[in-house]
């Protein structure tokens, strides 16, 4: 059990954060991996070629987990590989070359929810961290003490713990625990969902989910053999597709409650959304860490989340059992106000040109802001825009095209630009 | 030839006497203070009883505690458990590791299934957990034949399989249809109605109804069609799968104990008499689509299908 000072200490008369948590990003391709790490995570989750949970991102090969691998050794970060399936028999051959594969390339931890892959991990690729998946929907503290007994270092917990079953559980018993803090969940307990499977024969348990609870239904009763409609012509349609999480109100209670790694959900978000979530999230640890007691959170920090929210966000199981507020009924479009414009290569600071690669259309007299680690945003007007070879165009129209314009306050490498829709 | 144990799930005390007399090996009862999806509510009361008119007539009685526990009802399991080992019960069937912990520690001898419905997916993981202390695992039902036939050549576990009724598709923590009612402002709705059974969603693009239903641990939606495959019992007996489930869970007592009868015949029909088997068992799945509810039609589930990922 954790004591108060082994959280936080009295130094030079004021109270500082000594157990900061590790800051845990996602990253569905090495660039998301890199731009992650440069933005402030601490740790960064990704999914190989098999036995991750989704099929459908773009997953990383042997050799590029061990050029992230480099790249996050370099910033003091980690690499954790998500093998979270429930596999079926024909899962299992192969899997001990591909653990193997994973310890040689000297990523530092997985993420497992099967049984079967704990035990593979611990045979044959000794030097790999297991953690617990989301997926085995832990939500008690007796549970959490059989998995250290199995001898795994740490535990994702359930999305439908509250902080107070957290506390509880940290309380009761010696391991490093792992919560969401912001993304897209599921509604149901993870692992326990195979709607997926009865309704368009993907294995939601295996990476194949087609997201079947964001589709709308219609509630009946039976009664007899007379099927009664229990919504009006007027009413929106049945629907269980919950907001997306987000608890950057909660932080402060769950780095006093002394919870390992705060995670960010999203391998398949783009870098602009990996960027945007782990710099906020990074400021917000780093302030409350250096002060806890005069800590506020900054309206400016909200609004960079909203910057680049996909859905409306609500707080889940953290703060209590969700209700219908948690959840989206009738039409709700895409909630994104923002388009990621471009990504700088390079900046000249005598001529203040910046190098940049174009990620969505812009033009001359459009207001752009900036941001990333090194600088605070700031927003100015594109004005003449030059090609890589310095001839004048009318617009950066091309993806990834390479392009030069004038930038009055210094940017740096992987600092990104982005537009108002 | 060996017979497979067949196990049915009764709605009340007296029910079991029926689903006895036609013919059933086990019968699953428990109360949704742990245990998931359960046919009938049987408090402590009806729990020793259950037992004792299984006595009578020489069946089994298995305790379901396989709800996914928060820490709430941790401190009781013990206590529970203690109860249920009192009262005789042969099994416990848990998905949840708290409660293996807590039988370990409380009732060492009892026998465990492990039972999460969702996670049994390969041969490897059932042996897990027989290592830890169950005696049975109860496979997925989104597993095919193929898939089932591997794991029983490799399993040192009993197997058991689902053949007949609803499975579960999904379970949330989530009171979605009272949060459903909330939302179009029926408040007065909400704890009239959201414990009702009998409701279904409506899936128009499928053409499906899934039944939905909600209690103490959260709501729970259930397969539009119920499994029935008793004209394709070979393989399995032939393979000494350990046990045939029988899920009546939304089904009328009635009902369970008829297709309990029938599938009585053609287990004893498949293992003793092979040929009697082939030549009537078009006409015992007759006999099951003859008392089907028409709302819930009949499929073979994933027995011969493939999904992918």
């Amino acid at each position: 059990m954790l004591k108060n000072d082994q959280i936080s200490q009295i130094v030079n008369g004021k109270r500082v954060i000594v157990k900061k948590p590790e800051l845990l990003a996602p990253a569905g391709n090495l660039e998301k991996l890199k731009v992650a790490v440069h933005y402030g995570a601490d740790a960064v989750f990704i999914g190989g070629q098999e036995y991750g949970l989704r099929s459908n991102a773009d997953n990383f090969t042997l050799e590029e987990m061990a050029e992230g691998v480099q790249f996050a050794n370099k910033y003091g970060a980690k690499i954790y590989v998500t093998t979270n399936i429930y596999a079926h028999n024909e899962n299992i051959p192969g899997l001990e070359e591909y653990l193997q594969g994973l310890e040689e390339a000297g990523v530092h931890g997985i993420i497992v929810a099967d049984p079967l892959i704990i035990e593979t991990a611990r045979r044959v690729a000794p030097k790999l961290e297991v953690h617990l998946s989301t997926q085995q929907s832990l939500a008690n503290w007796k549970a959490v003490q059989f998995w250290k007994e199995e001898g795994l270092e740490r535990v994702v917990l359930a999305r439908e713990t509250s902080a107070e079953e957290i506390r509880e559980i940290k309380e009761k018993v010696d391991i490093e625990i792992e919560t969401f803090i912001h993304g897209a969940m599921c509604i149901a307990y993870s692992g326990r969902c195979v709607l997926s499977n009865h309704m368009t024969a993907r294995d939601s348990n295996r990476g194949g989910c087609c997201q079947s609870c964001r589709w709308d239904y219609d509630l009946y009763k039976l009664d007899g053999s007379q099927e009664i409609a229990l919504f009006d012509e007027n009413d929106d349609p049945f629907a269980m597709s919950p907001k997306d999480l987000n608890l950057i109100q909660s932080i402060p209670k769950m780095i006093e409650l002394g919870i390992d790694s705060l995670k960010i959900e999203g391998r398949m978000k783009s870098i602009h959304y990996v960027a945007t979530v782990v710099s906020v999230y990074r400021k917000v640890i780093d302030a409350y860490c250096a002060d806890p007691d005069h800590f506020v959170i900054q309206k400016e920090w909200l609004d960079e989340l909203d910057k680049c929210a996909n859905r409306d966000t609500a707080p889940a199981f953290f703060e209590g059992v969700p209700g219908y507020k948690e959840q989206m009924f009738g039409v709700h479009g895409k909630k994104t106000t923002y388009d990621f414009a471009g990504f700088v290569l390079d900046y000249d600071r005598d001529t203040k040109m910046v190098t940049l690669q174009q990620r969505n259309f812009f033009k001359p007299g459009d207001v752009v802001e900036f941001f990333g680690p090194e600088i605070d945003n700031f927003t100015q007007v594109v004005g003449t825009i030059w090609d890589e070879d310095g001839n004048e165009i009318d617009a950066a129209r091309h993806p990834l095209q390479i392009v030069k314009f004038k930038v009055e306050k210094d940017v740096f490498p992987y600092n990104m630009m982005r537009k108002e829709r | 030839m060996k017979k497979p144990e067949l196990l049915v799930t009764p709605t009340d005390v007296s029910h079991i006497h029926a689903l006895a007399q036609a013919g059933a090996d086990a019968v699953i009862v428990g109360e949704q203070r742990y245990g998931l999806r359960l046919a009938g509510e049987f408090k402590r009361a009806e729990m020793a009883e259950a037992v004792e008119v299984a006595r009578q007539h020489g069946i089994r009685v298995y305790a379901a505690m396989n709800a996914i526990f928060h820490n709430e009802k941790i401190d009781e399991l013990g206590e529970y458990i203690r109860f249920l080992a009192d009262s005789g019960v042969d099994a416990i069937v848990f998905g949840d590791p708290a409660v293996l912990m807590t039988v370990r520690e409380v009732a060492p001898h009892m026998r465990l299934h492990w039972n999460t419905e969702t996670t049994a997916t390969n041969w490897y993981t059932c042996n897990y957990w027989g290592r830890k202390g169950a005696k049975r695992a109860v496979l997925a039902r989104e597993l095919n034949m193929d898939a089932i036939m591997e794991i029983k050549e490799h399993a040192e576990v009993e197997i058991e399989v689902q053949v007949h009724g609803m499975t579960c598709m999904f379970q949330s923590k989530r009171s979605l249809i009272g949060n459903y009612f909330e939302y179009q402002g029926k408040k007065m709705e909400v704890e009239k109605q959201k414990y009702e059974k009998g409701m279904f969603l409506h899936d128009k693009e499928r053409g499906n109804k899934y039944p939905i239903f909600e209690d103490e641990n959260g709501t729970h939606i259930m397969s539009p069609n119920d499994i029935c495959i008793i004209d394709e019992l070979e393989e399995m007996v032939d393979a000494g799968i350990d046990s045939f489930k029988i899920d009546g869970v939304l089904h009328e007592s009635d009902y369970i104990t008829k297709v309990t009868a029938i599938y009585r015949r053609a287990i004893d029909l498949c293992a003793g008499n092979r040929e009697q088997y082939e030549a009537e068992k078009m006409q015992l799945l007759e006999e099951i689509e003859a008392i089907q509810p028409k709302h819930r039609p009949l499929d073979t589930g994933f027995f011969f299908k493939e999904t992918i990922y």
